[in-house]
């Protein structure tokens, strides 16, 4: 006997129930997970933007605005600037037509290797409730990007701000169908709190997280 | 050695007491902030209970649909009997793919398995990757909480530890201490050939594997090696994504007193056509070791755990003496349980008796284990199978026959407390009592006052 089926028996026989299972146990399993039951909520406040602004600052996210994209590089120069961080970085494909070079910023569209210090991405949608990134893996859309370097830069269109996990859940499966290799919930910089229960910002991830909220 | 022995040493240690004295604060504190968050948390927590039992009613199904559905995305599924078997599948894997260097994100069930020992022994290099893992790996120290693996050590320590073990300037400030560690790490991830994490749940309905992170290590261990494998135990099971996004509003809460980890990465199958990252294989062992031994029993509810942390940073015995005293992987009240099942209640010393029966595991228990009840039903387990002391069997049968003849029962009773009242000093305290040093060594027991309950309710029916 396999250690499948001896695992799968022991259960079953523990269980009381026959070792192979019944056709209406299979259906009875098959429409829990196809019911998708919602389960219950807690309250929200209308304004899901506000709410997703006022919970990415608890998570020291900072958030700003942005206009239209190709106000983009404007605002990451400005953003690189203030923090006193060089002005180079790399992008999703998605921002790689951008006049970078007229911001003084030397920016390539590629995933990130383990030295670029800052990455700038786009997100499948963000979660008011928990001011949450949700980030979907796929060729265009790099993980790597959102994790190696120190600065992680993220373009969150304000349309795309739903109010909780399973609206993103919902969002998935009407836009890509199946699940993607990795699905990242981002919820500020990197931290640990492992020696002395004392809160630092980045640990093997980021060290800031900054949103642009695109109009 | 048996809890009662290592749990006088751990009291006496003043760094440990200091140390837990934070966890109070923070992790409990931190639980009662982030729980007023959420205006129907008792719904919350039903639900949590309730999709945890759902899974477990239909275990074999829910696992069986996890594996077909994995597998359509190209995760490879093993099955692990016992803790030896899942050394050797990954040993197994290593092989297969060449693998030299390992990155492990925190895993509770390769703590059960001596993983780490059993790759070192196959010549694999291991590096553990949480922060407090790492500083447990370079100390050769075991973790003492499952949330918050080095809780008992202090910043001193872990300067001490870099400075010799990097070779390093001493370090004292403790971002500074942190990034010493990331950019010591970091080319760890960039040249293991293999990742091991654990899951938090895996996904019957996408056949996805998830893990809950606040460092970002997580999600290098299961991005970046070519090959990446994911060991969690049979009962992590939830049926779909909507019962994930219930989960998680728990979990962080309970945990650290988080509304949400920083990451919540749920993987499913190896990189796709056309991705620049992700590892080339995919491989996830379901492991037994022990679980099956509570399905169907008095134990079952104990599988609804989500390894939380929260029983043992409420318990006020975790609290005084901290997690190695408990002996094995799983402190506090779920290793109480958890030990003697997983490991045969022979093997796990007095560990029903460290605890209060106070309850308060249970009220902090997100998925609502009856914490107190099982460990009751442990210790009606050691008497049913002899395994207390003979003094100690005597007297609880002798209490029991005595109890089963009410009359009786209250003659001896009668008499008892007026011996008692006798021996009292002026402050109404007994400083030592004939076979109950265990109790009057380190505190006095309060004298009854001369008369039974029963003597003084007759009393009053009497007059009225």
């Amino acid at each position: 006997m396999s250690a499948r089926a001896n695992i799968l028996a022991r259960i079953r026989t523990r269980q009381g129930k026959a070792v192979t299972p019944r056709a209406s146990e299979r259906e009875t399993v098959a429409r829990e997970i196809a019911a998708r039951a919602a389960g219950p909520r807690p309250g929200m406040p209308a304004d899901l933007q506000a709410r997703f602004i006022e919970r990415a600052r608890n998570l020291a996210t900072t958030v700003d605005e942005l206009p239209d994209l190709q106000a983009l590089p404007r605002a990451v120069a400005t953003y690189l600037q203030a923090q006193s961080l060089q002005p180079s970085a790399v992008c999703w494909p998605a921002f790689a037509d951008l006049d970078w070079a007229a911001q003084g910023l030397s920016v390539e569209a590629r995933p990130a290797m383990a030295n670029d210090l800052v990455g700038i991405t786009g997100v499948f949608c963000a979660i008011a409730e928990t001011g949450t990134l949700m980030m979907c893996s796929g060729s265009d859309n790099h993980a790597v990007t959102s994790l190696l370097p120190e600065t992680h830069i993220a373009v969150v269109p304000r349309r795309r701000i739903v109010s909780g996990m399973e609206e993103g859940w919902a969002l998935l499966r009407a836009e890509l169908g199946a699940m993607p290799r990795a699905v990242n919930f981002v919820s500020g910089p990197s931290r640990t709190a492992d020696i002395e229960q004392t809160v630092t910002l980045g640990a093997h991830g980021p060290y800031r997280v900054h949103v642009l909220l695109l109009s | 050695m048996h809890f009662k022995a290592r749990a006088g040493g751990k009291l006496a240690d003043v760094k440990l007491q200091t140390a837990l004295k934070k966890l109070q604060g923070n992790f409990v504190k931190g639980r009662a902030d982030r729980i007023t968050e959420l205006d129907n948390f008792p719904e919350i927590r039903d639900a949590a209970a309730e999709i945890r039992d759902r899974a477990l009613a239909n275990l074999d199904l829910y696992l069986d649909t996890f594996e077909k559905n994995a597998a359509a995305r190209g995760t490879v599924v093993h099955w692990a009997e016992t803790a030896a078997d899942v050394n050797r599948i990954v040993r197994e894997i290593a092989a297969q793919h060449g693998v030299r260097k390992v990155v492990k994100s925190k895993s509770m069930v390769t703590e059960e398995c001596g993983l780490n020992d059993a790759l070192i022994d196959a010549g694999l290099e291991v590096v553990e990757t949480d922060l407090g893992e790492y500083i447990l790996q370079l100390a050769k120290e075991p973790p003492s909480h499952i949330v918050a693996p080095v809780v008992h050590k202090t910043r001193d320590e872990v300067s001490d530890l870099f400075a010799e073990k990097h070779n390093a300037p001493r370090l004292t400030d403790i971002p500074a201490l942190c990034r010493e560690a990331r950019e010591k790490l970091r080319p760890h991830f960039l040249s293991a050939e293999m990742g091991v994490s654990g899951a938090n749940f895996i996904v019957a309905e996408t056949g996805s594997t998830l893990i809950v992170t606040n460092e970002g290590n997580g999600r290098m261990v299961t991005t970046l090696p070519k090959v990446h494998v994911a060991i969690t135990g049979i009962e992590k099971v939830v049926p779909t994504l909507e019962d994930v996004a219930t989960l998680i509003r728990l979990l962080p809460r309970h945990g650290t007193g988080q509304s949400i980890t920083n990451y919540v990465s749920v993987t499913t199958g190896p990189r796709r056509e056309g991705d620049s990252d992700g590892p080339e294989h995919f491989h996830v062992i379901l492991v037994d070791a022990g679980r099956t031994k509570l399905i169907g029993g008095d134990f079952q509810a104990m599988l609804r755990c989500i390894r939380c942390g929260a029983c043992m940073n409420h318990c006020p015995v975790y609290q005084s003496v901290g997690g190695h005293a408990y002996g094995w992987v799983y402190p506090g009240p779920m290793g109480s349980v958890l030990t003697p099942t997983y490991v045969g209640l022979q093997n796990a010393g007095d560990l029903p008796n460290a605890a209060t029966l106070c309850g308060q595991c249970h009220v902090a228990c997100p998925v609502k284990i009856p914490l107190p009840e099982l460990l009751r039903k442990l210790r009606e387990q050691q008497f049913d199978l002899k395994l207390k002391t003979w003094p100690e069997m005597l007297a609880l049968r002798a209490w029991g026959w005595l109890a089963a003849h009410p009359w009786l029962y209250g003659t001896v009773m009668r008499i008892k407390v007026r011996l008692l009242k006798t021996m009292a000093d002026e402050r109404g305290m007994i400083r030592s009592l004939p076979f109950g040093s265990g109790w009057t060594d380190r505190r006095d027991f309060p004298a009854p006052q001369g008369r039974t309950f029963r003597e003084m309710y007759k009393e009053a029916r009497s007059k009225a």
